[in-house]
């Protein structure tokens, strides 16, 4: 079942950089994802259209039925409550313990005290952080803080779960723990996840969808792809 | 419910935050210290010089004299003619009977000189107040030209004068008040820049689980409300009890009893009230302004 389609996608910056041309992609509910490439060959832009932080300059991104790229801005935020994001740099509130910083992202939204915490409580659990619901960020190593940003990306159980270089920091073992939580969430909590990810050793791993960005331009859709079938093209 | 949620955590946020950001909240209650302190200076210096401005301006009358022909019935008449007039506030007659006993029992020698006189020498006069300072010499010249009417002076060239200097004085106090709201403003809102700045991560976190502009901007609002509440206590204890300190010390007056001082109650509340209310309002704006810089969407 379609969940995401971009329809001949284009984006040109102000400064007359082309960062996608022509991009035509589907992706169905409950897919892992990865979208590969070379640095600044597109990828963070593809990833940031899904939940709107940039706009197509022409075509269409459909998320859930929505075209993204024709949601006025007053919408945009509905849009991003369907959608977890988890970056490489964690982004987490340094003042805020974990349980804080997960409860942060149901408490903007207005959700009562009584449904955030049994919320927030399964989330952490769902990320392997029971024990440290209490502790700040900067108690906890790169792995752990990477946990957190995940919880928080999942508490309010979104449809469509984007990683944008989530191991990034991380060394190859964190990464691999990481990587069992995130495809957890995809198998358990049946969430379509898009992940951008430099790491070969994952992709090579995990045998998901892969999707190869070259100078904007897609040029690989490999259903068990992995960075050796990118070598290949 | 959901909005009454989110403006209650806005609050408690707020609070929280302020306390949390210590260094940067103090460096912009400080600064909204300082400058409301030298706005709150600069509006009890400004009313005071409107007071003592329309105090002098009060005292600014025209005196009319009467023909030594003029009859009592001469001079009712004249006296509601003069009332008539558009603008006089109040009409006070004085006989020239009047004149020379307040004359004599000023200064003996007047006495004497009346003495070599057969006949009263002075005038029957009238004291003419005005409601508009700007319409003495339209109404000077309306009495003038009234018949048994010898003269009507009201000192022109130096009321004239003074007129335009009031006139000058008053504008430039508002231009000096209205600067320096505004230079508070810029100061006040440039500090809160920076503390909003060392927290746009926290904005942008907002804006990708979803909030809502409204729910981002509220919880800054709301501090930008505290910090310039905060900002202006000490203002305000030092226009209260300043005020009242230096209301008594000089006597309720400064250089002569012609500049009297406005008395320090209601007028010290209000200057408060308008400091807070300054305070409280360009924190918020400040902190909206700057919040908006980051909700790019």
């Amino acid at each position: 079942m379609k969940f995401i389609e971009l329809k001949n996608v284009n984006k040109t910056y102000s400064t007359g950089v082309t960062a996608l041309a022509d991009l035509s992609v589907t992706i169905d509910k409950g897919e892992f994802v990865f979208v590969i490439g070379h640095t600044a060959s597109g990828k963070s832009t593809f990833i940031k259209m899904l939940y709107r932080e940039e706009k197509p300059t022409k075509g269409s991104v459909i998320v859930g039925g929505v075209n993204v790229a024709k949601l006025r801005n007053g919408r945009v935020y509905k849009l991003r409550r369907k959608i977890g994001v988890v970056f490489q740099d964690f982004k987490l509130l340094p003042k805020l313990t974990v349980y804080e910083n997960v409860a942060f992202a149901l408490e903007c939204l207005g959700v009562s005290a009584s449904e955030i915490k049994p919320k927030v409580l399964k989330a952490i659990e769902i990320v392997g952080l029971k024990e440290k619901t209490r502790s700040f960020p900067h108690q906890l190593s790169g792995g752990e803080q990477q946990r957190v940003c995940i919880a928080r990306a999942i508490v309010n159980e979104p449809k469509l779960l984007i990683c944008d270089e989530p191991t990034g920091n991380l060394d190859p073992d964190t990464s691999k723990e990481i990587m069992k939580v995130i495809e957890n969430i995809n198998k358990e909590l049946k969430t379509t996840v898009i992940m951008a990810t430099h790491d070969k050793e994952i992709v090579n791993r995990m045998k998901k969808r892969v999707l190869l960005i070259e100078h904007g331009v897609l040029t690989g859709d490999y259903l068990k792809g992995s960075y050796k079938s990118h070598e290949a093209v | 419910m959901k909005p009454f949620r989110i403006i209650g955590r806005s609050i408690r946020d707020a609070f929280k935050s302020v306390f949390r950001n210590f260094s940067l909240s103090m460096a912009s209650i400080l600064c909204a210290t300082i400058t409301l302190l030298v706005v709150a200076i600069s509006l009890l210096i400004a009313g005071n010089v409107e007071n003592a401005t329309n105090n002098l301006k009060d005292e600014l009358t025209i005196v009319v004299y009467l023909d030594k022909s003029a009859s009592t019935d001469d001079a009712d008449f004249i006296e509601n003619s003069i009332k008539g007039i558009k603008d006089v506030d109040k009409v006070t007659y004085k006989s020239k009977e009047e004149w020379k006993t307040e004359m004599s029992e000023y200064n003996a020698s007047f006495g004497t000189v009346f003495e070599n006189y057969e006949q009263n020498p002075l005038m029957d006069s009238f004291t003419v107040t005005v409601k508009d300072v700007n319409s003495l010499e339209r109404i000077a010249t309306e009495i003038e030209e009234m018949d048994k009417v010898a003269s009507a002076n009201y000192g022109e060239d130096t009321v004239n004068t003074i007129i335009s200097v009031f006139d000058v004085v008053e504008k430039v106090t508002i231009v000096v008040v209205i600067s320096l709201i505004f230079v508070t403003a810029f100061l006040i809102t440039n500090t809160i820049k920076l503390t909003i700045y060392s927290r746009r991560s926290e904005i942008e976190i907002m804006r990708l689980v979803g909030s809502s502009n409204i729910a981002i901007k509220l919880p800054f609002v709301f501090e930008g409300f505290i910090i310039g509440v905060l900002g202006s206590l000490i203002p305000v204890i030092v226009t209260i009890y300043g005020y009242i300190i230096a209301y008594e010390r000089l006597g309720g007056h400064i250089i002569s009893d012609l500049i009297k001082l406005i008395p320090p109650y209601n007028f010290v509340f209000l200057v408060s009230l308008v400091i807070v209310g300054l305070g409280a309002l360009i924190g918020m704006v400040g902190s909206l302004m700057a919040v908006r810089k980051y909700l790019k969407v």
